[in-house]
């Protein structure tokens, strides 16, 4: 069937949703168009609205949204359309994959079960033949072994082959347009790089076109035709790839590529390097390390009878006032290495040395002053920061807890961090579900910084934030370290940002050091093939990023 | 705040000040639930007052129907004693025996949970083992054996109630404490050097209340209920007038005064369901994903 103009025609759409605060416009008035095998990215910031308004395409809001606006797709009007027509054309010639590939698949059917699932919902097809047509899906995703992969259980697959039998299922009745939520933010960077690739060679191949969710504008520039940029549920800015990057029109869209740290190439000489500020006179780096490892193992019971060490074997020094970045994928177990650092999970072997002091074999009472000078911030915001308390209180009993001073003096104290990370004066009253993922971080910066520590552990800090809060929390570490002569061990899957802060750099993969590096020779001469196919999967912008001229025509608005 | 961190979307509106408040007030439900409630509780408290003297003591003639004499709203009893009266009065000891063994089994059930759930492990086993133990014995026999092994008193009906019933505590807290200590908040206090008591106490236990909280709801409305049951049966102090008792003596004149088995079964149905539908009302206005 052949349809004059665009295949999706999008014009007015608003979304709001009924909730205990009253009402709220997830997004307003937006309007977008996509042609025949055209990729359309559609990127913004956590809460914009994107996904919201790819949930409105298909009509799969949730009862308390209400949804308005012009939606055709293929000549068809989406909104007119009968709940049955609806369920016909999703998955058929509309589908949509999500971000989490472990909980879109069922876990208790097999893969290939799931596949052949949509093929007969949607076409008339006997077992056999559906199974075959599944294989093919399988093999056409990349899947290594399809006969063999059919019969697992989405548990036995990774992170990366769950996305692969999604897009499957995706495929699976040859669709006109699929859209992408976040396809690639749950997985590992190489991994990611071969999501995207095969995404956008099956769009060539199938010839349909590509609704792309992201919020990584590195994605955006290799695997996109057009970009859509929203900002607080509306389109501020629409233009070809190219185009955008080399000259954004809107300040917000500004504002995004200056923060995605991917996109400053990484052959080009170094970005802001304060992170080689000498420490003030706590320590230099060079001294007798502050925090020592030798030969240190973490070992967990994966069975009954056999023992898998996390961590493998590890040596390492941190110098005071030194930033050591570690790399590494999901699961290479650089968290256990933190968490046994702190001494918050038990050692197997070796040695832990603090300042000089041997503090892997202190009983766990003798610990108060070791863990006065080791603080830790976790990845996510949301998790690390009690619920029931105000953020006063959670700062006060750290204080409490070390016997530090009377409660005015406390008082005093707290203050004065909550200035120095950037809160808002009153944040000592309020709860942390009263703050955005950027602030609460900023809190737990606050808190493990309370009892001046001489060294850091941070584990993934930013991760989970979007781009622009995390460069402005990256520039807030980096100049806390300046003031405070801190040390880091700064840990990350993502390379740019590990580049951004770090003096040393170790790379870890399945429990063991691979290679470690000075920033930046490691990134011009990786010397380990694991550390080469690192830099080769992070996602690079093709032109030139405009970063003169930052004040003309992008001043955001004074609010 | 930053004007960094000023950017438009990372603006988080201000919360109402207590949503679970504002949607269990919002909930018809569970107010209908809350008035009957206090109704009940104004009723036990008004009780010496309305009727002073005591409930059993003879008063009227013998099976006087209700709204046969203003006197007696409820009529009477084969004994002449004032139905109302004894309602009044046994809404006293329902209510008593209801929230005290409840607090008891909370006491409990709270403590073997959040020990076993927290710190898992050989004294997690050996605390689930007892649990079971006492969850595979009926608990209602288990009433009934400790109640006629002692004498039938309040204060043992109330402490056989509240040992056969805290096991569901226990094992609820348990559960909660086995998610919550692998939360990173839990994480970070441990790496703030806390004590395991200010962690299990100030930063979990606040976690897990609501959940418990409905438990606990629907726990007084079971106590209400055994101790009904055991005074139907004749098992509890004779001194006392209870609901239960009332129903199991006006059992005999079902059929010629059916009103004095059907007043106090009436009053134990209302106030049961009251506390079911608090304990429903609480569920949804805690839990977040409920909330609308």
């Amino acid at each position: 069937m052949k349809t004059s103009g665009p295949l999706l025609d999008v014009r007015g759409l608003n979304v709001s949703f009924e909730s205990a605060a009253g009402r709220q416009q997830a997004v307003r008035g937006l309007g977008f168009s996509i042609s025949e095998g055209e990729s359309l990215a559609l990127v913004g910031e956590s809460g914009c609205g994107k996904s919201t308004a790819a949930l409105a395409l298909m009509r799969l809001l949730p009862d308390s949204a209400s949804c308005t606006g012009h939606i055709q797709f293929a000549g068809r009007k989406l909104p007119d359309l009968s709940p049955a027509e609806m369920r016909a054309l999703r998955g058929r010639s509309l589908s949509m994959i999500f971000q989490e590939p472990m909980s879109s698949l069922n876990p208790v059917h097999r893969v290939g079960d799931q596949i052949v699932e949509v093929l007969r919902a949607h076409e008339a097809l006997s077992r056999q033949a559906a199974r075959r047509r599944a294989m093919e899906l399988l093999d056409r995703v990349q899947i290594a072994e399809p006969d063999r992969r059919f019969d697992d259980y989405p548990h036995q697959l990774s992170g990366g082959q769950r996305q692969r039998v999604m897009i499957a299922i995706a495929i699976a009745c040859g669709p006109r347009l699929l859209i992408a939520d976040e396809p690639t933010t749950a997985l590992d960077v190489t991994v990611q790089a071969q999501i995207l690739a095969l995404l956008d060679g099956l769009r060539r191949e199938l010839r349909m076109a590509l609704l792309l969710i992201t919020h990584d504008l590195g994605v955006v520039a290799e695997y996109a035709d057009r970009v859509l940029v929203m900002l607080d549920g509306s389109s501020v800015e629409e233009a070809d790839t190219q185009r955008l990057f080399e000259a954004p029109a809107h300040w917000y869209s500004h504002q995004l590529l200056g923060a995605s740290l991917h996109c400053h190439p990484v052959t080009l000489a170094p970005v802001r390097r304060i992170a080689q500020v000498p420490g003030s006179g706590v320590g230099q780096p060079g001294c007798a390390p502050l925090l020592e490892a030798d030969q240190l193992v973490v070992s967990y019971d994966r069975t009954r009878s056999a023992r898998t060490n996390a961590v493998d074997h590890v040596s390492f020094a941190i110098g005071a006032g030194e930033t050591l970045g570690l790399i590494g994928e999901s699961g290479c177990g650089k968290s256990t290495l933190a968490r046994a650092l702190l001494r918050l999970i038990p050692l197997g072997s070796g040695r832990l040395c603090f300042d000089g002091q041997d503090v892997g074999t202190l009983p766990e009472r003798a610990l108060g002053a070791f863990r006065q000078r080791i603080q830790m911030v976790f990845q996510d915001p949301y998790g690390s920061l009690n619920p029931r308390q105000s953020v006063g209180r959670i700062l006060d009993t750290v204080l409490r807890v070390h016997q530090h001073g009377d409660a005015g003096q406390r008082t005093a104290h707290i203050d004065s961090l909550i200035e120095r990370v950037g809160l808002p004066a009153d944040s000592r009253r309020r709860h942390p579900n009263e703050f955005s993922g950027g602030q609460r971080q900023r809190i737990a910066i606050a808190r493990a910084l309370l009892l001046k520590p001489s060294l850091l552990v941070l584990d993934e800090p930013v991760s989970a934030l979007d781009v622009s809060i995390q460069a402005q929390i990256i520039d807030l570490l980096l100049e806390l370290k300046r003031d405070l002569g801190l040390a880091y061990l700064f840990i990350s899957h993502d390379l740019a940002v590990v580049r951004r802060v770090s003096d040393r750099v170790v790379v870890m993969r399945d429990g063991r050091f691979v290679e470690t590096g000075a920033n930046p020779d490691i990134w011009e001469a990786p010397a380990h093939s694991y550390t080469q196919s690192l830099i080769a999967a992070m996602p690079r912008v093709r032109w030139r990023v405009s970063t003169a001229d930052q004040s003309a025509a992008v001043t955001p608005p004074s609010t | 705040m930053s004007a960094a961190d000023s950017h438009p979307t990372a603006r988080v509106p201000r919360a109402v000040r207590h949503p679970a408040l504002t949607a269990f007030l919002r909930d018809p439900a569970a107010m209908t639930g809350l008035v009957l409630l206090v109704l009940v509780t104004v009723l036990a408290l008004l009780a010496p007052w309305v009727y002073p003297g005591d409930p059993l003591a003879m008063v009227a003639r013998p099976l006087l129907w209700p709204g046969e004499s203003w006197a007696h709203p409820l009529g009477s009893d084969s004994m002449g004693r004032d139905v109302l009266a004894g309602i009044a009065h046994g809404a006293r000891i329902s209510l008593l025996v209801g929230l005290v063994a409840a607090v008891l089994s909370l006491a409990i059930g709270v403590l073997v949970g959040a020990l076993g759930g927290y710190f898992g492990g050989w004294l997690d086993d050996v605390l689930v083992r007892m649990t079971e133990l006492f969850q595979t014995v009926p608990s209602f026999l288990l009433v009934i054996v400790l109640v006629t092994i002692g004498r039938p008193s309040a204060s043992v009906v109330v402490f056989a109630i509240g040992l056969a019933s805290w096991p569901v505590i226990a094992r609820l807290v348990r559960a909660e404490f086995r998610s919550l200590r692998e939360r990173e908040f839990v994480l970070a206090a441990r790496a703030q050097g806390y004590g395991h008591a200010r962690i299990i106490a100030s930063e979990i236990l606040p976690n897990a209340a609501p959940p418990v909280i409905v438990t606990t709801s629907v726990l007084v409305a079971t106590a209400i209920l055994m101790e009904s049951a055991l005074s139907f049966l004749g098992l509890s102090d004779p001194n006392v007038v209870s609901w239960g008792r009332m129903v199991g003596e006006g059992r005999e004149f079902l059929r010629t005064a059916w009103f004095l088995s059907a007043a106090p079964g009436v009053a134990i149905l209302l106030s049961v369901m009251a506390l079911n539908l608090v304990g429903d009302g609480l569920n949804d206005a805690l839990n977040p994903r409920l909330r609308r």
